[in-house]
């Protein structure tokens, strides 16, 4: 697989989406920022909003500090009968060599802050991740409303 | 960079985070805190999280660093007025928030420190771990 | 269809607009049974007539073109009134199909070029048919989600049973849905007033399941986060032994057999102390 910059992929009929690129702690706030007028423009509850924001952030995070910094595209997305957000984060860091071992609970990495993959994954309805060790990283991630 | 504010109420100190909390201002508050709990001697910290909707991983640690370090500065620090969407998140993230007291609001708050004070405990007992 | 076609049917609805209105609403009329006036339905079937004759007017008709918009919104219309009054989905889309009958008469059924064309109409109209089911269905969709959101709200109140104490008095069979709901209002009800204890009594529930106690141990986790603690009383011995059995630790969470005894234990620990009054005579 190689990790290729965002753009459309086969979506669910989404808009065109918003890129946001993540390079510094105000990236972080400002991906948490888009993420919350997108859950509020496609109907989420507030605690959907909250959930979705909040693994936006850990995962923006991720991207920064594991993956040397990247983007984030962020869209609207419809399923004909609810709507949702899809964002999904893209850098060209060390990658993961073992994704499994990743996504369990608990799992930490030389600095002790977690890569919070797994608290992540809990808070959205679909979740992917493709990473390539001396590649990259992708993950997408999309929250629906109910 | 912005800071957050800390304000002095005798023996407590208090923090009211307002504004969207990136890692960096995080961490300037965690030692702005240490720093202004010693040069006081505070008993006490409160910090309200009343503004907050989101608390993620990194503000969730900072916060607990934050409660230990009072802990070893004799302190105890309270965290109050956290959303319900942002508890709810929280469990599902699995972040315990461990050694961090919490109170509804900051009245309950400085209660809540005004009886550990006087109960001659400085801190509060360890927090009970997240059941799954 | 093509715009030839097209055209003729537009020629068709306009030319014979008056006797078409009438065998059509004579179509649909006897299903009425009082959930509608005639007025009102006279008044629908000549806006859909008139939206059609535009999504015909110009060119190849398409019912999910630009020129269709009209068409589709009065059909929308015609669909979720019905819903809510109560029509059958047969009798919603009868209103539609009626269309048919009424065109049929309106041709000269001698003449194959008439036939033809008829086929084509009629093809459009049970596009529209299906159009209309489609509306009236995610109507009905929609109230039944209403009302169960309204069920939700009337079935499980928070109450206050005391300055600073609320209570969930949780009744009848709790699936994932209800009990996550009831949750996050319990917990905003919790910070609305300031109270730093709830009691969720579960007198009431015949059974739980994984899924429920663990919703029930999330939020007792995420009041703890707030502030508050939460009390669960009224666990009946089958729900003893059912969550025994699950492998679910209630760790350190107080449970009490009844109601009455988790508000004493939350007066206690508010610091009241419970004193029976001496009377005099």
């Amino acid at each position: 697989m190689t990790v290729t910059r965002p753009g459309p992929t086969d979506g669910e009929g989404g808009e065109g989406g918003e890129v946001l690129a993540i390079a510094s702690d105000h990236d972080v706030v400002r991906v948490r920022q888009a993420v919350r007028s997108a859950a509020v423009g496609a109907n989420l509850s507030l605690v959907d909003q909250t959930k979705v924001i909040t693994a936006a952030s850990e995962l923006a995070r991720n991207t920064l500090t594991h993956g040397g910094g990247g983007h984030a595209w962020l869209c609207e997305v419809s399923n004909g009968r609810r709507t949702g957000v899809r964002v999904e984060f893209v850098d060209r860091g060390p990658g993961i060599a073992d994704l499994a071992e990743a996504l369990m609970d608990g799992f930490t990495t030389g600095t002790g802050l977690g890569l919070g993959l797994s608290g992540a994954r809990r808070l959205v309805d679909e979740f992917e991740i493709d990473s390539v060790p001396g590649e990259g990283t992708r993950v997408t991630v999309v929250k629906w409303s109910r | 960079m912005e800071r957050v504010p800390v304000l002095n109420l005798g023996d407590v100190l208090l923090v009211s985070i307002q504004i969207d909390l990136s890692d960096d201002i995080a961490l300037r508050l965690q030692d702005d805190l240490a720093e202004r709990i010693v040069a006081t001697g505070a008993r006490g910290v409160i910090i309200d999280i009343t503004a907050l909707d989101i608390v993620d991983s990194f503000v969730g640690r900072t916060l607990s660093t934050i409660a230990g370090i009072s802990r070893v500065l004799d302190a105890t620090t309270v965290v109050v007025g956290m959303r319900p969407a942002v508890a709810i998140t929280l469990v599902e993230l699995g972040l315990s928030l461990s050694g961090v007291a919490t109170a509804l609001n900051v009245e309950l708050g400085l209660q809540r420190l005004r009886q550990a004070l006087s109960d001659g405990t400085a801190a509060p007992a360890p927090s009970r771990d997240l059941v799954r | 269809m093509d715009a030839d076609v097209a055209a003729r049917f537009a020629a068709v609805l306009q030319a014979n607009r008056d006797a078409l209105l009438k065998q059509w609403r004579a179509a649909t009329v006897t299903k009425l049974r009082g959930r509608q006036t005639e007025a009102e339905l006279a008044a629908q079937i000549e806006d859909v007539h008139g939206a059609l004759v535009q999504a015909v007017s110009g060119g190849t008709p398409d019912l999910y073109g630009p020129e269709a918009a009209e068409l589709r919104a009065v059909l929308t219309d015609l669909s979720t009134r019905r819903a809510r009054v109560g029509f059958t989905p047969a009798e919603t889309t009868a209103a539609v199909f009626a269309l048919k009958d009424a065109l049929f008469v309106a041709i000269d059924s001698d003449d194959a070029q008439q036939l033809r064309d008829y086929l084509a109409y009629a093809t459009f109209v049970d596009e529209m048919g299906v159009y209309t089911f489609e509306a009236y269905a995610k109507m009905r969709e929609s109230l039944i989600t209403e009302q169960a959101e309204q069920l939700l709200e009337i079935s499980t109140p928070v109450v206050k049973l005391w300055d600073g104490v609320l209570a969930v008095p949780l009744v009848g069979t709790l699936d994932s849905a209800r009990a996550q709901v009831v949750m996050e209002r319990l917990l905003q009800a919790l910070a609305d007033t300031s109270s730093p204890y709830a009691i969720i009594d579960i007198t009431g529930v015949p059974a739980v399941d994984t899924q429920v106690a663990q919703h029930i141990l999330k939020t007792v986790v995420a009041a703890r986060l707030m502030g508050a603690d939460c009390i669960i009383s009224g666990i009946r011995p089958q729900i003893a032994q059912t969550v025994v059995a699950l492998g679910i630790e209630f760790a350190d969470i107080v449970t009490k057999a009844s109601l009455a005894d988790a508000l004493t234990h939350t007066l206690r620990a508010s610091g009241f102390e419970l004193v029976r009054s001496e009377r005099a005579g």
